[in-house]
C-alpha cells in the first residue's frame, strides 16, 4: 500500500472522511453525536435529503410544523424537559421569528439551534426571496445572536459541532446558515 | 366561569409534580396567583406558543402529565399547532383554552373569532378528537381528571368571564426557566 493512501494522523483521517461526506450527512451525524434527537422543521427543497434521512433514522423524532415559531416553542419546551432539539427552516421562515427570539429564546436562555437553508442569493430567481434574505443577518445582528454562514464542506463539521456545543454550554441560540455555496441551493428550472 | 377559579381548581388536583405551562398575559398571571409551583412555566411573550412549549415538555418527559393553559386569542395565532399535536398524539398532554372572546389585557377588544368560531370544533377538526367544552366548574374538574388517564391528548374549552387576572407574574425569564427545570428534575440548584 502506498504511503499516501494511509491516513497519517487523526487530522488526515478526518479530512479524508470529510471529503467523502455530504453536508447533510455532517448535519445528521453532528446532531446525533451531540444527542440532539428532536428535529421539527418547516421544509425547504434544499433540505429534502436531510429531512428524508432524519425520518429514516429511529434515533430522531422529526416532524413538520405549520410555522417556524411553533417549532421554536417545541424545542424550547423539550430543552426545559431535558431533551435536546434543533429546528430546520428556510430563510423566509427565519424572517417570521424575530418576536419569538426576542421574547422566548434569548431572554429565557434557550440553546435554540437553527439550521437555515439560505434562499435569496447566488442565483435567486424570486424577487421576494432575495428581499426577505436581506432581513436575516440584520435581525441576527440586532439581537447579538451567534450566527455562521457555512460555505465550505471542509469547514462544515467544525462549524456545526462547535456551534452546537457553544449554544448548549452558553445557553444561547445559534443560527447556522446553509449557503448555496455549500448546498448548491435552488435554481430556476421551470 | 372564571379563569382564576378554574386554574385554582386545576392546581388543587395536582399531586404528581405535573407540569403546567401558562400562556401569555392573564393566563399565566392567574397560574402565578394560584400557587407558585416549581413545575409551573410562565410565558412572558411568544404569544400563542403555550401549546407548542407544552408539547415539547410532553415529548421530553412522556411519563409526566403536562397541562397547558392558553387564551382563545393566543390560540388563534397558532391554530396549526393543533394539527401538529394531533399528529404526534402525546397522551400525557392536557390543553385548556380559556375562551372569553376578547383580548382582555389590551382593553377587551373582541377577537376575530369571538362571535363565529368554535374553538373546540376547530380542535376536533384539527385531529384532536378528545376535545370538549366544559359545561360548568364541576364538568371542568371531571374532564381534567379524565384527561389524566386518557390514551390521547385532551383539549378542554372553558367559557370564562372578562375579568382580568388576579396576580402579576414576576417577569424574570431566567429564574422562571431555571426553576421550571429544577421542578422537572432536569437540573439541581447551584
Amino acid at each position: 500500500m502506498a504511503v499516501a493512501e494511509v491516513p497519517t494522523s487523526p487530522q488526515a483521517a478526518q479530512d479524508n472522511s470529510a471529503q467523502q461526506q455530504t453536508w447533510h450527512g455532517i448535519v445528521l451525524q453532528s446532531l446525533k453525536r451531540n444527542e440532539i434527537s428532536l428535529v421539527p422543521y418547516v421544509p425547504d427543497r434544499v433540505l429534502t435529503t436531510l429531512i428524508k434521512n432524519l425520518h429514516a433514522d429511529p434515533f430522531f423524532t422529526t416532524f413538520p410544523t405549520a410555522r417556524e415559531e411553533e417549532a421554536v416553542g417545541i424545542v424550547t419546551g423539550a430543552w426545559m424537559g431535558g431533551r435536546r432539539g434543533a429546528v430546520l427552516m428556510q430563510t423566509s421562515g427565519f424572517a417570521t421569528l424575530a418576536t419569538v427570539l426576542a421574547s422566548l429564546a434569548i431572554p429565557y436562555q434557550i440553546p435554540l439551534i437553527m439550521f437555515v437553508s439560505e434562499r435569496g442569493t447566488l442565483g435567486e430567481f424570486n424577487y421576494g426571496q432575495s428581499l426577505v434574505c436581506r432581513t436575516m443577518r440584520p435581525v441576527l445582528d440586532s439581537l447579538a445572536m451567534e450566527h455562521h454562514t457555512a460555505t465550505r464542506l471542509d469547514e462544515f463539521e467544525f462549524i456545526v459541532d462547535r456551534s452546537i456545543k457553544q449554544a448548549i454550554t452558553t445557553q444561547a441560540p445559534v443560527a447556522l446558515i446553509l449557503s448555496p455555496l455549500l448546498t448548491g441551493g435552488k435554481v430556476f428550472d421551470k | 366561569m372564571n379563569r382564576f377559579d378554574l386554574t385554582s381548581r386545576l392546581i388543587a388536583k395536582l399531586k404528581n409534580e405535573e407540569a403546567v405551562v401558562g400562556g401569555i398575559g392573564n393566563t399565566n398571571f392567574d397560574l402565578w396567583a394560584a400557587g407558585r409551583r416549581p413545575q409551573n412555566f410562565y410565558m412572558l411573550g411568544s404569544m400563542g406558543l403555550a401549546f407548542p412549549i407544552a408539547l415539547g415538555v410532553a415529548l421530553a418527559q412522556p411519563n409526566r402529565r403536562v397541562f397547558a393553559l392558553e387564551g382563545d386569542g393566543s390560540l388563534l395565532m397558532q391554530l396549526g399547532s393543533l394539527s401538529t399535536i394531533a399528529t404526534l398524539a402525546p397522551k400525557n398532554l392536557t390543553m385548556v383554552v380559556m375562551d372569553n372572546g376578547v383580548y382582555q389585557i389590551t382593553g377587551a377588544q373582541p377577537t376575530p373569532g369571538a362571535t363565529v368560531a368554535d374553538i373546540v370544533a376547530i380542535a376536533a377538526a384539527s385531529g384532536l378528537g378528545n376535545s370538549a367544552w366544559a359545561a360548568d366548574e364541576e364538568d371542568f374538574e371531571r374532564l381534567i381528571e379524565l384527561s389524566m388517564s386518557a390514551s390521547a391528548p385532551t383539549l378542554i374549552g372553558v367559557r370564562i368571564d372578562e375579568k382580568p387576572g388576579v396576580g402579576t407574574t414576576r417577569r424574570d425569564p431566567v429564574q422562571i426557566r431555571e426553576r421550571f427545570m429544577h421542578g422537572l428534575g432536569v437540573r439541581e440548584p447551584l
